[in-house]
């Protein structure tokens, strides 16, 4: 007997206790269900806590990495990131206490006290975060104990992540642990004082792509500085001088909402939320941070640099919107701030929103995405494999955006598809990115492919 | 005078992994039982890890399910979780057999899984649906030994003393899809009868069909495996395979079917010793397309020699792998600088050592290496081409050695999955790939190389001598 979902009877088939987290825009009133654990057996597409913070923190670029736990938590998240460095690339090694049985019988601390010793022999870098697994929360290592004799011993930040798979499946509670260790990197020493400047921190920009240096290149044209990016090509000692900054931006707001939240708390500085996915919202963004500075100077040359960039995106936006106009989109990503930028400009390209949702969307993330789409429109939370399927046919979809574990299964239904993933390696942000985005969505959703596949020639009908 | 060195690794850290986790290759294994479904009862991101990465490989969706363990039943236990998920799984995918690999996390906890299993199908009166427990903690092993622990877990869970037969078992390890069918091949030339495991040809390799199968369609039928044990014999690709998860020392002690361990039939001799096996066991000629092929190799190998003797081939990955590409590429003059493997224990050892009293030049071969440790010693020992998965990516992105993508996992090249290297076709594919790659980097530097070599910076040539 095969298997095949788009036949009605399995449609049926589908989880009872997932239906609250599937509703339709304009049907149901009710409230999504969502932020809760993942249904043991629903093939999540989520991820775990270990991989929230390592992707948070593996930006880094001069830290040492460190994963304390059996070989597989390193090996699956060695270079992750398509992040860019403009110095050391210390970030990419991908180091690990390859725990045995003697270690989780006998305890991993000796272990990883030695490898600590190694590296810092070896490297002698600036910090280095120790990443807990499940394995080592179960038999109950003390790295907090260890990190700090060997932070001690070394007079480096040796810097304890809590990341234990097994605390959740969903990755926002690995940003908080991101979070904690990143407060406690930037947090100055006693007697120490950081400078206030008139520079701004980037927080939630990885410089995928380059990203963060393309932002740079247009804040810097209008006269403003940034301090650092949290964590995007940041180095330990540039985190340091994050307390100096006038104002946070705040991007993937998933991951940093709360790290900007506790800097102000700290420090008085004050965050904003900013977008740089899509030429409108780039621009909106800009003039946002122009306001904050209130200086004309920054306005005017905010002004013209987008409209400069404007007249230069816009026939490019016209031209593919000419052949995107009325196409069906899906989005399904990690995160709500992605979901709800990659919803705007595919708008923007004439095409129309029928599928989306995320792995860690809120309540309040959900009812913005709701907003901005049309009637009818099925929002899932923490979706799995059989459910896309169900809506990506039951909604005739020509093009998903979203990870590389739903790639494959667009590909299979002659759906097109765009990455938005963390490992991507070109950029998407800024005026830059939008075009480089219209033109992807363009080639996979009006690809020559999809004609061809669609008959065979010798196949008796 | 040929050196040959074992390195026994003296770190304790292990910088950027050569190897992947013990569940990876049973979900590999798995996905060669026709109508089955992976889970791994662990947290959601073992699961979801062990996706990505063979999405990447094989170009294709892979469901695995999840017991999803948290805080909770760290303490009570995975019991409940694991239940529920057989109950979702069953719903959903509606599976014939369903294997259960076990995270770090779940055999830490101490979780008796089999006996979870035995209780829910007495409860759910279950007949339909086979469970099978695979015990795969990663501290205890890598992918390569999980992936025979599987393969041995599904055939100790089903073959039972049948009536014996004219058929014969072929075992393969973690190999391509595309090499499976390449096997299948020459199988089928022979007229012998034979049941395949894991046959992943086509679960994991899916031809276009417009819809997506949750259970793809393919692998080897739990029916064939059942009579596995009235075989004739088992050809095992397995040389390197650890006895107490070796599938064919199970088939050999439990119902006497004679054991064939082969190396992977890659290169001239080791596919000569499969094709002679199979003439032997067969009594029927070889078939007349196989000796066309095997003159076709014949005439490539002839053509390449002297280009292949310029290569100092670092060689990385399975212990399987690594030994059919040594053993490849030394037939063809090329010696191997390190030969690497991230397995413990590998066996490679003592398969190496006939091998390196052939070679002129130092070989180094190390055991449960990390690729800093392949990297130091490819340097040293002034390695110009990687055979291997794409854990070394920074032999050629940092020390400028052009690579040769093969093994598992390749997450840097499309195709994984067909990349062909078995069998006369597939050893003549490997070698142009091969001869081809260091060909490129020699027009891409020979010129500039010369000249660096032989002219001062006013483009004299220079006197000192």
């Amino acid at each position: 007997m095969e298997n095949d979902c788009s036949l009605p009877a399995e449609s049926a088939a589908c989880i009872d206790e997932r239906q609250l987290s599937i509703m339709t825009t304009g049907k149901n009133k009710s409230r999504i269900h969502c932020a809760d654990d993942s249904l043991a057996g629903a093939v999540s597409q989520r991820a775990c806590v270990f991989c929230g913070a390592r992707v948070v923190l593996n930006p880094v670029t001069d830290a040492v990495h460190l994963v304390h736990g059996p070989i597989g938590c390193a090996s699956y998240t060695w270079d992750i990131r398509g992040s860019l460095s403009s110095g050391s690339e210390m970030f990419r090694q991908s180091f690990s206490t390859d725990l045995k049985e003697k270690d989780v019988v006998f305890g991993g601390e000796p272990k990883l006290a030695a490898c600590i010793d190694e590296i810092v022999e070896k490297y002698h870098p600036p910090a280095i975060f120790v990443y807990s697994t499940c394995v080592v929360g179960m038999i109950g290592d003390d790295i907090v104990a260890v990190c700090k004799e060997a932070q001690h011993r070394h007079g480096i930040d040796v810097i304890p992540v809590e990341s234990s798979g097994f605390i959740s499946g969903n990755k926002i509670v690995g940003y908080r642990a991101a979070g904690e260790a990143l407060l406690k990197l930037v947090r100055p020493k006693d007697g120490e004082t950081v400078e206030k400047t008139r520079k701004l921190n980037f927080l939630g920009e990885y410089n995928l792509g380059g990203e963060k240096w393309l932002v740079e290149r247009y804040l810097r044209e209008m006269g403003i500085e940034i301090n650092v990016a949290f964590t995007g090509d940041s180095t330990v000692a540039a985190l340091k001088k994050a307390p100096g900054a006038f104002l946070n931006l705040v991007q993937c707001t998933g991951s940093m909402h709360w790290v900007a939240m506790n800097l102000e708390k700290e420090y008085g500085t004050p965050y904003m939320d900013v977008n740089f996915f899509g030429a409108g919202n780039t621009a909106d963004s800009l003039r946002k941070i122009a306001r904050f500075y209130g200086d004309e100077e920054i306005t005017r040359r905010t002004e013209a640099l987008i409209e400069r960039e404007m007249s230069r995106v816009r026939p490019v936006i016209e031209k593919y919107r000419e052949k995107l106009t009325g196409k069906r989109a899906a989005i399904y990503v990690g995160g709500a701030f992605k979901a709800v930028a990659i919803i705007r400009q595919l708008k923007e390209l004439g095409m129309e929103i029928v599928l989306t949702g995320t792995q860690t969307g809120k309540q309040e993330d959900y009812e913005q995405i709701s907003g901005m789409v049309s009637e009818g429109t099925v929002v899932i939370d923490d979706a799995n494999p059989a459910e896309i399927e169900r809506f990506l046919l039951e909604k005739d979809v020509d093009m998903m955006a979203g990870g590389v574990k739903e790639r494959f299964l667009a590909h299979k239904l002659g759906i097109g598809f765009v990455d938005h993933n963390h490992d991507r390696k070109d950029g998407l942000a800024g005026f830059d990115g939008a075009i480089r985005f219209a033109r992807e969505v363009y080639a996979t959703t009006c690809s020559p492919v999809w004609e061809r596949l669609k008959t065979n020639p010798f196949e008796e009908l | 005078m040929a050196e040959f060195t074992g390195t026994p690794r003296v770190r304790q850290v292990n910088e950027n992994q050569c190897h992947m986790c013990m569940p990876l290759g049973g979900v590999v294994a798995l996905r060669g039982v026709e109508h089955s479904i992976a889970l791994v009862h662990g947290s959601q991101g073992c699961s979801t890890y062990m996706r990505l990465a063979n999405v990447e490989h094989f170009n294709e969706p892979m469901d695995i399910a999840s017991s999803s363990l948290n805080e909770k039943q760290t303490i009570f236990g995975g019991e409940e979780n694991l239940r529920k998920a057989l109950d979702n799984v069953i719903r959903v995918y509606r599976p014939k057999v369903i294997g259960i690999m076990t995270s770090c996390l779940a055999e830490t906890m101490g979780d008796d899984v089999e006996r979870f299993v035995e209780t829910y199908k007495k409860d759910r009166e279950m007949g339909e649906v086979d469970i099978i427990p695979v015990s795969t903690p990663s501290y205890n092993g890598t992918h390569t030994e999980g992936f025979w622990a599987t393969t041995r877990a599904v055939l100790a869970y089903y073959t039972q003393p049948s009536e014996r037969h004219e058929g014969i078992n072929v075992i393969v390890p973690n190999i391509s899809p595309a090499d499976i069918r390449e096997i299948k091949r020459i199988l089928d030339l022979t007229g012998l009868e034979y049941t395949l495991l894991p046959d992943y040809s086509l679960t994991l390799d899916r031809p276009y069909g417009g819809r997506y199968q949750k259970i793809a369609p393919g692998g080897t039928s739990t029916d064939a495996i059942a009579r596995m044990g009235g075989a004739r014999a088992t050809i095992q690709f397995g040389l390197t395979c650890p006895e107490q998860f070796s599938p064919g020392r199970f088939l050999e002690q439990r119902f006497g079917v004679p054991l064939i361990n082969l190396p992977l039939p890659i290169g001239l001799e080791s596919t000569d010793l499969f094709i002679r096996t199979l003439k032997e066991i067969s009594g029927h000629p070889v078939a007349e397309s196989l000796m066309l092929e095997r003159g076709w190799l014949c005439d490539a190998m002839a053509d390449a020699h002297k280009i292949n003797a310029g290569a100092r081939p670092v060689i990385y990955g399975e212990p399987e792998l690594a030994y059919a590409f040594a053993k490849i590429c030394m037939e063809n003059g090329a010696t191997p600088a390190v030969i690497a493997s991230g397995t413990q224990n590998s066996g490679l050892a003592g398969l190496l050592e006939p091998l390196m009293n052939e070679a002129v030049e130092e070989m180094v071969l190390l055991e449960e290496a990390d690729f800093v440790t392949i990297e130091e010693a490819a340097v040293r020992g002034r390695a110009n081409i990687a055979v291997g998965h794409s854990g070394g990516k920074y032999l050629t992105e940092r020390q400028g050695i052009p690579g040769v993508r093969m093994g598992y996992p390749i997450h840097d090249r499309i195709g994984g999955q067909r990349i062909l290297s078995v069998g006369y076709t597939g050893s003549l594919a490997f070698l142009d790939h091969f001869a081809n790659t260091l060909l490129e980097a020699k027009y891409g530097s020979y010129r500039r190389l010369r000249k660096e070599e032989l002219l001062n910076e006013e483009g004299v040539s220079d006197a000192k001598a």
